[in-house]
């Protein structure tokens, strides 16, 4: 085996790591009720989410950072962070993608994904988040014929106040668990998503995060809303550039469902996962929850997680409707001294609800991953449903894998079945694949995908390319 | 944490007691280690539900309970004969955590085995039990374990001599009494099994049905390169009574550890079974059955600890809800770095038999090697009506059918116990313990006697 070949790959240094050179507008590092009011009024917002915000900062003073998880890391300084950054003039902000910032594009044309031609070619709306403050909504008309709202979550306290009031915070309450009190007093934007009734959202819907300026935590906040029978594919994709000093992500995404609605959450990260020391690495502490209110919603969590030094992450269901579904499926790849405790949790509190939990684990190097996922089924949710599958993959004797599957099961007409297996590459499989005159490399991403398969068919097309190939380059030269 | 003084108010007086009938202090290794164990409990108090390995179970039955201390052992010899295992068998005796001289059977121990109380062991030579009590499980396992340290002062130190193959099982039972006050025990199993020698053990828990007493144990295992035993844990004590056990087991090299934990009783039951596979080719098997009504509380946690390349795991538990009770399984299968070519297997099966019947299951992996190979699984659900029906097209009418299945649930932990006796005893309470409508005792009860005549016909 061609050890330093393989070694080489292993230290490829992140492809995507540069920094654009924007002035940023930040306040000094530091968290007091001040910097809070700063941030509300930098973003134009009422009184009233100024109140919000402070009410869910004094729930944060009173927390403790959880310590459950299977991770390790040196305890983050919350005043040395700073809580906000935005692009030079955020009232000058460009009205189309001809104003945009050529720096900004270029960035975009590093990561491969240029705005316009993504937008012409995939038919995809792009609000582009770059670092807090949304740079350009495209097809914004196309979505208003439709009666798709979909914009900055700022945007949207402004504009549409009565949605906001009755859905924000009704998923993840204020006072949920300590990262989403810490993003509800602090988080600077995100998305805003509304289908009305009975609508078809004509297109995918995306979001591009990107984290930029050093040392500011991004707090996004996303909020989506289906009425009866609407629909929408949203698609989420993160990259950032390489930074030394650990930048802190934790992000909220609440999801509601009304009756009949189906919304479908896809997830691409990729974020800087440090150096191979670990160094530098994002983290990444992330609160996302689907509410399916309505009889027979239905809610799809799909995720690829790739990067972050650490990852901290359960996208649940809860499912609250009679008949509704929650799916979930992930693959999470960890290498170097990457450190992922994610997985799901499925509420079944109505009849006749369902839910799917597929997650596959790869880890490579000197990472450390844990699935850890809970199914409840209340005593009313009669004939609910709930199939959990989670592999893992070991690639190297340095890596861990570790699976926490909590199932607490209070009604005799459940079916609750779970299933895990850990083990490393089948020696057979590569060997099968080495005689036919394939490389070590080839044969080990051929096995990893087709260990993947059943979330990459969950994937929307452009990210199942996409996912598919950052997967390759995340494992190259794992195995040794 | 009053509830924690009043138990360490009542050591010691127990202390103060005993010195007062003995006239004499204790050796002072065993007084240190009291106090560690007090010490610790005080600390630590009782666990709550915001306790990670006790989430899922509250032992206020236990904390808030007024539990005293037993000061005889007598019990009626009929009753004892009618509780007991009817199995020939070496039997040391305790009755609410005393020993009973009367109750045992000791004579004619088969070569390579000493059986002792810890009291008698302890007076004939206290240093040489000294260095393995303890060992395993320390105080700070859990609070009932330093619970345990502090109060232990009998229990059953069983030792097979290197080579020795005993083939009569060792039963050490533990009576429970109905006593107008509820009373505590905690006693300690120490088995010490020698190079390649092979023997079984069976720990019997049962007693009067009006008992409520709270029974705390910690038992060590060590065997040592070769050592096979077998190891059951029959519980079926009384309704009333609380029942919390820790088992700690050390294997060496190519040791073969296989547990049956069978729990039938107990109003709250907490069990602890740890495996340490400590060298090459050990290997341990669990199998267990739980089944709980009423408003049982049954909880089992298991783990394994993979330090060692080489070594086999493999695990299935059952366990069969009905009425109000709540079951808890917590697997966990832990594979240290460098520990590599394991295979650890573990499969979780519950069958709900009510709707309000609840059980909480995690089944963890904790791995740091590549070279494993990993399972688990766990179900809950209830009957397979397809094999009702298949039952009742065949003229099985509907209760009998699903007592049936419920059986043959049961069955497939069942049919890995190797004592008839006890797999007999287990399926005909199981068989009887489920709802009236699958009446199917008379069934058991027929099929095991014509099994009986069967064989005795093939024998003649």
């Amino acid at each position: 085996m061609a050890t330093e070949e393989m070694e080489q790959l292993v230290r490829r240094e992140y492809t995507q790591g540069f920094v654009t050179d924007i002035e940023s507008d930040t306040v000094p590092p530091g968290l007091d009720e001040s910097v809070i009011a700063f941030i509300s009024q930098k973003k134009g917002e009422p009184e009233w989410m100024l109140e919000w915000r402070l009410d869910a900062y004094r729930q944060w003073l009173k927390m403790k950072e959880p310590s459950w998880a299977h991770l390790n890391y040196p305890p983050i300084d919350y005043q040395a962070i700073s809580y906000y950054s935005a692009p030079k003039k955020p009232e000058d902000r460009p009205q189309s993608l001809d104003e945009v910032d050529p720096k900004l594009l270029e960035t975009y044309e590093k990561l491969g994904i240029p705005l316009h031609e993504r937008a012409a070619l995939a038919g995809v709306a792009v609000d582009a988040v770059f670092d807090s403050v949304s740079v350009t909504t495209t097809f914004k008309e196309k979505l208003a014929e439709a009666g798709v709202i979909f914009c900055s979550i700022s945007e949207a306290i402004r504009d549409y106040p009565d949605l906001i009031k009755q859905y924000l915070g009704s998923v993840v309450p204020k006072g949920d668990n300590f990262f989403a009190a810490l993003n509800s007093a602090v988080f600077t934007d995100g998305s805003f998503v509304f289908v009305p009734e009975g609508v078809t959202c004509p297109m995918e819907l995306s979001t591009y995060f990107r984290i930029n300026a050093a040392n500011t935590g991004q707090f996004e906040r996303t909020l989506i809303i289906c009425e009866k029978q609407a629909q929408v594919s949203y698609l989420e994709g993160c990259t950032a550039p390489q930074r030394d000093e650990n930048q802190l992500h934790a992000a909220i995404v609440e999801l509601v469902a009304l009756e009949d609605a189906y919304i479908k959450y896809s997830t691409v990260q990729n974020w800087y996962p440090g150096d191979e020391d670990g160094k530098g690495g994002i983290y990444n502490f992330v609160t996302k929850r689907a509410d399916c209110r309505g009889d027979r919603s239905k809610v799809s969590w799909t995720q690829v997680e790739t990067g972050s030094a650490i990852t901290w992450k359960y996208p649940s269901c809860v499912l609250r409707g009679k008949d509704s579904v929650g799916e979930f499926y992930s693959v999470a790849v960890t290498n170097g001294r990457q450190q992922a405790d994610t997985g799901t949790k499925m509420i079944h509190i109505g009849e006749g609800t369902k839910s799917t939990i597929v997650s596959k684990g790869i880890s490579a190097g000197n990472s450390d991953q844990s699935y850890r996922g809970l199914v409840k089924i209340g005593p009313r949710a009669r004939r609910a449903r709930n199939f959990t599958q989670c592999d893992s993959l070991l690639i190297g004797d340095r890596s861990g894998a570790h699976t926490f599957p909590y199932q607490e099961i209070g009604n005799s007409t459940a079916t609750v079945e779970h299933e895990a297996t850990t083990s490393k590459i089948g020696e057979d499989q590569l060997f099968y694949c080495r005689q036919r005159g394939i490389s070590e490399e080839d044969a080990v991403n051929m096995i990893v995908n087709g260990f993947c398969k059943d979330v990459f068919q969950e994937l929307p097309m452009e990210f199942a390319v996409e996912a598919e190939a950052l997967l390759n380059v995340t494992l190259e030269g794992a195995v040794g | 944490m009053s509830a924690a003084q009043a138990f360490l108010d009542r050591l010691e007086e127990r202390v103060a007691d005993r010195r007062n009938v003995s006239g004499e202090a204790e050796p002072s290794w065993i007084a240190a280690r009291r106090q560690a164990g007090a010490a610790r409990f005080e600390a630590l108090g009782f666990p709550t539900r915001r306790d990670e390995a006790w989430k899922y179970t509250d032992v206020r039955r236990i904390s808030e309970g007024d539990f005293g201390l037993a000061t005889n052992a007598d019990f009626s010899r009929s009753t004892a004969a009618a509780l007991g295992l009817p199995i020939d068998a070496i039997r040391l005796s305790f009755v609410d955590g005393l020993f009973s001289a009367e109750l045992s059977d000791l004579a004619d121990l088969p070569a390579g085995v000493t059986i002792e109380p810890l009291s008698q062991a302890l007076q004939a030579n206290h240093e040489a039990v000294g260095g393995s009590l303890g060992r395993l499980t320390g105080v700070d396992f859990s609070p009932f374990a330093a619970l345990n340290t502090a109060f232990a002062e009998e229990g059953a130190v069983v030792r097979i001599a290197p080579g020795a193959v005993v083939d009569t099982p060792i039963v050490i039972q533990f009576l429970s009494r109905a006593n107008a006050q509820p009373v505590m025990s905690h006693p300690r199993v120490l088995i010490e099994a020698g190079a390649r020698s092979q023997a079984t053990v069976v720990e019997h828990y049962v007693g009067e049905e009006k008992a409520a007493n709270f029974t705390n144990v910690v038992g060590e295992v060590l065997l040592e390169r070769g050592a096979i035993l077998e190891h059951y844990i029959l519980q079926e004590a009384p309704l009333g009574d609380s029942h919390v056990a820790s088992l700690h087991i050390d294997q060496g090299r190519d040791s073969r550890f296989t547990s049956f934990n069978i729990n039938l009783g107990g109003a709250l039951v907490r069990n602890d079974l740890v495996a340490d596979l400590n060298a090459e080719g050990a290997e341990a098997n669990y199998y267990g059955l739980f089944f709980a009504q009423g408003r049982q509380h049954v909880d089992n946690h298991t783990l394994v600890n993979h330090n060692a390349p080489h070594t086999f795991s493999n695990e299935n538990y059952k366990g069969i809800l009905g009425d109000r009770a709540r079951g808890v399984f917590n697997g966990k299968v832990i594979v240290k770095r460098d520990s590599q070519k394991i295979e650890a297997h573990q499969s979780n099966a519950n069958l709900l038999l009510s709707d309000r019947a609840e059980i909480d299951t995690k089944p963890e992996l904790e791995i740091y090697a590549d070279d494993v190979k990993c399972s688990h699984g766990a179900t809950t659900g209830q009957l397979d009506e397809d094999a009702v029906f298949a039952l009742r097209t065949r003229g099985i009418d509907e209760q009998t059918a699903r007592g049936l299945l419920t059986l043959a649930f049961a069955g497939e932990v069942m049919e890995q116990v190797t004592l008839d006796t006890v797999a007999e005893r287990v399926e005909r309470t199981v068989a009887g313990k489920l709802p009236e409508r699958f009446n199917l005792s008379d069934l058991v009860e027929v099929s095991s006697e014509s099994g009986a005549d069967s064989a005795a016909r093939s024998s003649s």
